[in-house]
């Protein structure tokens, strides 16, 4: 009898496991940008189209590959036909590059984390200049949260090409991260098995805190009614059906072998049909959750921001005029401005460049995504609330709980193959395995807490997953229908389910998703290279603001480095495997 | 008489103008928002205020320069405005036609402001003394910053709970390897059963390194229908 595969305690932590993965910084950061971008609620209708076309036949289809291979990503692919084996490795690689620079994320949330307990909250106010004359240079050019975020957190550098130095806070907050991960994943499913039912759950606690707090502050239904509205006219911009397929897809965490490494650990008699019905539906409920969540917050701040700028215009006109103060309102501030123009003209006129134009829907419109949004928009909104440090250190929590949810997966991606390899599990042991993977990650970490650190996060961020993961995927798709034979993999799932399958998933497996990705793959190719050279967003100190450059020609190299490292597997696995059995077929047919 | 009288306060007059009007040389301007500083419970502005700042400034005058003898006739208060707000200036105390030099005015509010401030109720943002700059306080800053201390709890919960797990591990696997020892003793002895294949123990068998039959993996026509 071969030693036991270890195995999940029961369906709940499958379930609870593949939702912490899926169920990560996406959801928070990605969808509501996108949600305002596409046409506010009108963007549901192609999301959940997409939802029941490609989101949820290509999970089950992943989680039954891993459950009736029963190995990671390497085996699963090599089982169904040698020549695979490159798109296992892929996964492999995809997932490493992954984890390298998603934990720095969670060093970030710890980073405020640790900063939510102080009174105030150290982005609540620009620190003093030297001479405490006034408050710093470049923290009044922007405001107080973007310079706690791009000095003080990250001490960002100008420009790509000056990288700085280390910075050790952020350091001492990775080698953490890294920890915490370490601590989750030594055991195996046993310890996994039993954090997720935190990281999956501890999210959504702080979601309804957050809803309730949210629907409840001065100027929340401004947000609201400013999603909710659809603009039905952007469904006919081709560039929504793709961003709701995009999502779709990297928000379940397809292709990077995660997926299959938990079904591995599975009962083979599991039904993974509901739990994949059931972990995709969760997820796409909790990113409108989330973005009902994030739009009260948007109402709220771009609320206050504006009634500070009328505030601030008021000011200005009273102290400038010498009026009475409460003669000028909100209410009356239009009328008062056009009588101050016929009455005072000269003065007016000087006054004129510092009277900005207060307007709701311009506060409304900056649309933010990613670190930005989760890190300087709701600590910006944070610092507002009362009891600020409570909601301060709720929210963070829940960032770090999504984060470590889906550092989880990616880290079971890389050593559920290589703790299956019995050549390295007879050597070392799986503490160690796992050990020295961590130790490898955090070292390459490192770069990204450099001062131009956040801009290889960019790099990593954009063009590491995207177009691999669309070919592994697809790969993986016609694999299982073509190579493998869609009857074939009918009957082993009837076997293990113990039900017939659906002629519905049999349609989507082998048309309509292949279809749809094969159009995403080639809308991303087409799209790079129309762009021409890549540019990226600098933040320059001494304006306050982003400002966009080109990538220099080494970063354009490990830019293609990256794309090409996971891509090229596939095509040299198939290759090493032709090779191989070519020469055991000479060496067969010399003995012989 | 009376006509002596009248000239010399027209006179006084028009030097008190002469000394206090908007953009005169050591001139200050004030501005005060006491509806936003107090809401409800804000007070009008009227001459007895107008009279505790003069008082205010003629005190402030006396602790700086230590010479007792500003008066608060000394403080001169015009252009008063309904924003409340409005120029004065502080005479020398021997002379009436000069006034104070600003920068002793300046350096004597800034020692005093507090006192001013709390007199009124007001704060530095709502009684503002429009040419002098106020000195920020600095925050209160801990000798450790928290973060660290906060950073530090939570390492050393973490690696400490590693390092139980590591060892726990550790030694369920020394009692695992001495479990196993035990019953190898008692093979030998011959006193468990071992599953046995084809005369060769199932536990020795590396079923890993057989190949999968395709023939046979997905035939189920062993199976019968349900």
């Amino acid at each position: 009898m071969e030693k036991a595969r270890p195995l999940w305690d029961n369906p709940l932590q499958f379930v609870f496991a593949c939702i912490s993965y899926a169920v990560g910084l996406g959801n928070v950061w990605r969808f509501p940008y996108l949600c305002q971008m596409y046409g506010g609620g009108g963007f549901l209708i192609p999301y959940i189209i997409m939802l029941i076309v490609e989101g949820m036949p290509l999970l089950y289809l992943e989680l039954a590959v891993g459950q009736r291979m029963r190995k990671g990503s390497i085996g699963a692919w090599k089982i169904i036909s040698p020549y695979l084996c490159g798109v296992g490795v892929a996964s492999v690689v995809v997932s490493f590059f992954l984890s390298m620079y998603y934990n720095v994320i969670n060093a970030w949330a710890f980073w405020y984390l640790f900063h939510s307990f102080q009174d105030p909250l150290p982005w609540a106010t620009c620190p003093l200049n030297s001479n405490r004359t006034g408050y710093e240079e470049e923290c009044e050019k922007t405001s107080s949260t973007q310079y706690f975020w791009y000095r003080q957190t990250l001490n960002i550098s100008p420009s790509l090409e000056t990288s700085g130095t280390v910075q050790w806070e952020q350091a001492l907050c990775l080698i953490l991260a890294w920890l915490v991960v370490y601590l989750c994943i030594l055991r195996g499913t046993a310890s996994t098995g039993k954090v997720v039912y935190v990281t999956a759950s501890l999210p959504y606690c702080v979601l309804i805190i957050y809803l309730i707090r949210g629907l409840t502050l001065h100027g929340a239904v401004n947000g609201l009614i400013y999603m909710f509205t659809p603009k039905l006219e952007q469904l006919s911009n081709p560039k929504t059906w793709i961003s709701a397929a995009t999502q779709i897809f990297f928000s379940l965490g397809l292709g990077f072998g995660s997926l299959i490494a938990f079904a591995s650990y599975n009962d083979p008699s599991n039904n993974c049909e509901r739990h994949a019905i059931i972990v995709s539906l969760i997820n796409s409920t909790t990113s409108i959750f989330a973005s009902i969540v994030t739009f009260s917050i948007y109402g709220f701040k771009a609320t206050f921001n504006y009634e500070s700028c009328i505030n601030k215009v008021i000011l200005l006109l009273m102290n400038t005029f010498d009026l009475e103060e409460g003669s000028l309102t909100a209410d009356n501030l239009s009328e008062m401005k056009d009588y101050l123009m016929a009455a005072h003209p000269q003065e007016y006129a000087q006054l004129s460049p510092q009277l900005k134009n207060c307007s709701l829907e311009a506060e409304l419109d900056t649309a933010v995504q990613g670190t930005g949004l989760a890190f300087i928009v709701y600590s910006e909104a944070i610092k507002n609330m009362e009891v600020s440090q409570l909601y301060s250190v709720l929210y963070f929590a829940m960032l770090l709980m999504l984060g470590i949810g889906s550092m989880l997966g990616n880290t079971a991606a890389i050593l559920t193959p290589l703790t299956d390899s019995k050549a390295i599990t007879s050597r070392f042991s799986k503490e160690v395995i796992s050990g020295f993977v961590c130790f490898i990650n955090c070292i390459i970490g490192l770069i990204f807490t450099m001062e131009a650190g956040n801009y290889w996060f960019d790099i990593f961020n954009d063009y590491a997953a995207t177009l691999s993961l669309l070919l592994i995927v697809l790969v993986e798709t016609i694999a299982v229908c073509y190579i493998y034979g869609l009857r074939r993999f009918e009957k082993d799932l009837q076997t293990m389910i113990g039900r017939k399958l659906n002629w519905y998933w049999k349609a989507m497996w082998a048309f309509a998703s292949p279809l749809l990705i094969i159009s995403l793959f080639i809308f991303y190719l087409s799209d790079y290279i129309l762009t021409g050279t890549l540019q990226y967003q600098a933040w320059d100190g001494t304006q306050g603001q982003l400002v966009t450059r080109d990538y220099p020609s080494y970063a354009l190299a490990v830019i293609g480095l990256l794309v090409a490292s996971s891509t090229m597997c596939i095509p040299l696995g198939a290759l090493l495997t032709f090779i191989r059995k070519r020469l055991k077929r000479e060496r067969v047919s010399t003995v012989a | 008489m009376l006509g002596v009288l009248l000239l010399a306060f027209s006179v006084v007059s028009v030097a008190s103008a002469e000394l206090c009007k908007p953009d005169a040389q050591n001139a200050f301007k004030v501005r005060l928002s006491i509806k936003t500083a107090l809401g409800d419970n804000a007070y009008a502005w009227d001459a007895n205020e107008e009279y505790l700042f003069k008082a205010m400034i003629a005190f402030t005058m006396r602790r700086y320069s230590s010479k007792s003898t500003t008066q608060i006739s000394n403080v001169l208060l015009c252009n008063v405005t309904d924003r409340v707000s409005f120029w004065f200036v502080v005479t020398d105390s021997s002379k009436n036609t000069t006034t104070v030099p600003g920068s002793e005015v300046e350096a004597a509010i800034r020692m005093n402001r507090n006192r001013i401030n709390s007199a009124f109720l007001l704060s530095d943002k709502t009684l503002q003394f429009l040419k002098i700059s106020t000195t920020l306080s600095p925050p209160v800053e801990p000798s450790t910053p928290v973060w660290l201390i906060v950073f530090g709890v939570v390492l050393s919960l973490i690696v400490a709970g590693i390092v139980f797990l590591v060892v726990s591990g550790i030694q369920q696997r020394k009692k695992k390897n001495k479990e196993s020892t035990e019953r190898e003793n008692l093979e030998e002895k011959g006193e468990v059963t071992i599953t046995i294949e084809n005369g060769i123990p199932c536990e020795t068998l590396d079923l890993k390194a057989g190949h999968v039959n395709g023939v046979f993996a997905a035939d189920d026509e062993r199976f019968t229908s349900l």
